[in-house]
C-alpha cells in the first residue's frame, strides 16, 4: 500500500462530495529527484492524490463493489506549487455516476488557498472486467485497502441519500 | 423556455470543444464523433454527462449510443453487415441519426459513422421537445 497520496479524509459524504488531506514532507523520495535543491510536489501527483480522493468517493458510492479505474482527466490546471511543510487538500465532488462510470469535478486547496481543478472520469470495471483479462477479484480495493478505509470510517463517513441510478433505454437490443 | 436550433448547436459544439479537446472549427454538422473528432469509448460517455449537464436533461443508458444492438448475433448478417432486423433496431433505436448513406451499404464497421454532430444536435433538440415547459 505505497501508492497512496492521501494522508486521511476530514469529510466524507457519501454519494455526495469527500475532503482529503495531503501533507508534503521533505523526507518523501521523489522530492530528492523533482528537483535537486528545488523541492515540489509534481502536479502528475497531485492529480493522482485527486484521483484517489475522488475514486474512493466513487467506490464507496457503490459499496466497492465496482473496479473503479481513472479513465480520463476531463480537467487539469494548478497555478501554484506545493512545497515540503505545506498541506494539500482535495475536494473531490461527485457530478454523475451510472452503472458504467462517473464523473467528478474537484478543487486543490494549498493550505487553505485555492490552486486548482482537477474533473475527471472512472470507468467501473466489474464483473465484465474478467472478459477483458482483468482478474476477477476487486483488485482496486483490497482487502488492505478495506481495513485502511475501514480505520478513517468512523466519524467522517455520512450519507447523503440513495445515488443516481441507471435508466433503462426505452429500445430493446 | 424553449431554446433555439442555433443555440443547441452551439452549446453542442461547446460540449464536443470540452470533451475531446478539439477546435471550434473541427466541429462540423457532419463530422463524426469518432472518425474525424478522435472520440474514444470513455468520451462517448463523457458526451454524455456533458450533455446532461448542459442540456438538464437524462440521457438513460443505450439511448443515444444504442451500442447493445450490436452485441445481439441476431442483429448481424453476413459478409460483416447488420442484417435485416439489426438495421430496424439501430433505426428505432437513433431516430435521431441520418441512415441515408448507412442505408446503401449497412456495414458494422461504418456504424460508428452514425454518430455525427448532427445526430447529437438532433437527439438534443428530440428531447428538449419532450421535456416539460418549465
Amino acid at each position: 500500500m505505497r501508492w497512496i497520496w492521501i494522508d486521511k479524509f476530514t469529510e466524507f459524504v457519501s454519494g455526495s462530495h469527500a475532503v482529503a488531506v495531503k501533507n508534503v514532507t521533505l523526507a518523501e523520495e521523489f522530492l530528492q529527484d523533482h528537483f535537486p535543491g528545488y523541492p515540489v510536489m509534481p502536479p502528475s501527483l497531485v492529480i493522482e492524490g485527486m484521483a484517489q480522493t475522488a475514486g474512493i468517493l466513487v467506490g464507496e458510492a457503490r459499496g466497492f463493489r465496482e473496479n473503479v479505474i481513472l479513465a480520463k482527466i476531463r480537467e487539469a490546471q494548478f497555478s501554484d506549487y506545493a512545497v515540503p511543510g505545506d498541506r494539500l487538500s482535495y475536494h473531490a465532488r461527485m457530478e454523475s455516476i451510472t452503472d458504467a462510470a462517473a464523473a467528478t469535478v474537484g478543487e486543490v486547496l494549498l493550505n487553505d488557498r485555492a490552486i486548482g481543478q482537477v474533473n475527471l472520469m472512472f470507468s467501473h470495471v466489474g464483473q465484465s472486467g474478467a472478459a477483458m483479462g482483468l482478474p476477477s477479484h476487486n483488485f482496486v480495493f483490497t482487502e488492505q485497502f478495506m481495513r485502511l478505509f475501514e480505520r478513517f470510517r468512523d466519524g467522517v463517513v455520512a450519507s447523503a441519500g440513495p445515488s443516481d441510478v441507471d435508466r433503462a433505454a426505452s429500445c430493446q437490443p | 423556455m424553449r431554446i433555439s436550433r442555433d443555440e443547441v448547436v452551439k452549446q453542442v459544439g461547446e460540449v464536443l470543444v470540452d470533451a475531446l479537446g478539439v477546435d471550434h472549427e473541427d466541429v462540423t454538422e457532419n463530422a463524426t464523433l469518432g472518425g474525424d473528432l478522435g472520440a474514444e469509448s470513455i468520451d462517448y460517455l463523457d458526451i454524455v454527462f456533458r450533455l446532461e449537464k448542459t442540456f438538464g436533461i437524462k440521457i438513460p443508458k443505450g439511448e443515444l449510443f444504442p451500442d447493445d444492438v450490436l452485441n445481439n448475433p441476431d442483429n448481424l448478417g453476413a459478409n460483416g453487415r447488420i442484417s435485416p432486423r439489426g438495421l430496424e433496431r439501430l433505426k428505432e433505436c437513433m431516430p435521431h441519426a441520418d441512415f441515408s448513406a448507412f442505408d446503401q451499404n449497412p456495414l458494422v464497421s461504418k456504424v460508428p459513422d452514425l454518430f455525427t454532430v448532427k445526430t447529437l444536435i438532433r437527439y438534443v433538440q428530440s428531447k428538449l421537445e419532450k421535456a416539460p415547459v418549465a
